[in-house]
């Protein structure tokens, strides 16, 4: 096994050829903020939020999308970071529609919490409020469009994880938004195994169980991690013990 | 000798623009702080503790509920920024408009979310024509979108939270009351919702 040995913020890290800087900085106990990146998933580096300083680089790298090398020198926590961080939540709560009191996930939202960790207390950028719909046409589980950023969580975990690739992104710039098999509404896609995946992906209250209320939303986003795991070593439940 | 004179208590008031009070519900939830509070300041304006009709001069504290909504919120916020030091964007509602400005996405063709929301409101759901309010006249008139009160004035300082809790909002005061910028971190001083 080949090791690259690197430093973050000041501290001699070694990983594994291969690794991404997200996870050396992780491996080095370093909590650097993601929004779509989630474990058992391909990263996309879609956020930004992950972004970090390498020396010898022009532009600060989504760690997410990078790959760790020898000698590098790795920044995670400077002002100029913060500061990209905190405008990038900012911009996320401008873009949608996320009112945290009345939303299904309040208090178990991932957006929500980074708003607290880049110490964010309101958005400099006036809010767009798009008008966006409610796919309520699911027998088990309703998306709310004014709740989406867009992270692709659900797209990834559909397609990698169950193969059913349900999910897909359309349109471009302001009119991107999720959308079910040929855009359909969602309750009329075939493919759909009504698996949850998606569900328990969404970092936000986009995606939830329809029976829910505001606060209701408990996700199991472990649940991609786990799948994956388990898939690799070949784990299943009927042999042997499903990993952690 | 002359009694020594005490030096003034800061002047606090509170003032609720379009929000549902539960802000200033939650300020209530204070409980026995609440009489240490009255030792320290003086209440120039509330809706919980004054009969104060117009806005005084000189406030040096001034919480602000709800977002700006209408032409009376709007005049109100102006006339606070003049007349205050110290101006906290008290909640959601004032942080980013919140559930106050769930009709802006709404809007007409020409951005107006207050005309769908009253020919909603007074046409397609009225029992009879000829309801709605005359303009401006005895109700004040809807801005065309409802805004974050940083969007109208100047804010030095956003207390989240609907509502923020009041051990959230203790913290503000008192850092304010000591002179200090508030140090509002972690989720238990800053958290939407």
């Amino acid at each position: 096994m080949s090791v690259h040995t690197l430093s973050i913020d000041g501290r001699p890290v070694a990983v594994e050829a291969g690794a991404s800087l997200l996870a050396a900085c992780r491996g080095a106990g370093i909590a650097l903020p993601t929004l779509c990146h989630l474990d058992g998933l391909t990263p996309v580096g879609a956020c930004r939020l992950c972004l970090v300083e390498v020396e010898g680089q022009a532009r600060p790298l989504a760690a997410c999308v990078s790959a760790a090398a020898e000698g590098q020198v790795v920044r995670t926590d400077t002002a100029q970071l913060r500061q990209f961080r905190r405008m990038a939540v900012e911009l996320f709560f401008a873009e949608g529609n996320h009112l945290c009191a009345v939303c299904v996930a309040n208090g178990a939202c991932e957006l929500q919490d980074l708003a607290v960790a880049v110490g964010m207390d309101h958005s400099r950028f006036p809010a767009r409020w798009p008008r966006r719909a409610v796919d309520a046409s699911h027998p088990l589980f309703t998306l709310d469009h004014n709740r989406c950023i867009l992270c692709s969580r659900c797209l990834r975990a559909c397609d990698e994880l169950e193969g059913a690739h349900v999910w897909d992104i359309a349109e471009r710039g302001e009119h991107c938004r999720l959308v079910a098999g040929l855009d359909q509404p969602w309750g009329e896609v075939a493919a759909c195994t009504s698996c949850g995946q998606c569900v328990d992906a969404c970092p936000t209250g986009a995606l939830f169980r329809r029976q829910e209320s505001a606060g209701d939303h408990q996700p199991r986003r472990d649940r991609a991690a786990v799948l994956q795991q388990a898939r690799q070593q070949k784990l299943w439940r009927n042999q042997g013990e499903v990993p952690p | 000798m002359s009694p020594t004179r005490q030096p003034p208590k800061p002047r606090l008031a509170t003032v609720w623009l379009a929000g549902c009070s539960g802000c200033h519900m939650s300020f209530l939830d204070l409980d026995e702080w609440l009489l240490e509070l009255a030792e320290r300041v003086e209440v120039v304006y509330s809706p919980l503790a004054s009969d104060a009709k117009t806005y005084p001069e000189s406030v040096d504290i001034c919480l602000v509920e709800g977002a700006v909504a209408n032409g009376d919120n709007l005049a109100m916020a102006r006339i606070l920024r003049q007349r205050t030091r110290v101006v906290v964007a008290f909640g959601d509602c004032a942080i980013s408009a919140n559930v106050s400005g769930l009709r802006n996405p709404w809007a007409d063709g020409a951005g107006d979310s207050a005309a769908t929301v009253l020919e909603r409101a007074y046409g397609e759901l009225a029992e009879a024509e000829g309801l709605a309010p005359p303009d401006g006249v005895v109700v004040p008139r809807l801005l065309e979108r409802v805004l974050p009160l940083h969007a109208v004035i100047p804010v030095e300082v956003w207390l989240p939270g609907c509502p923020p809790s009041p051990a959230r909002i203790r913290l503000v005061l008192e850092a304010l009351l000591e002179g200090e910028r508030p140090r509002l971190e972690g989720p238990q001083g800053l958290r939407f919702g």
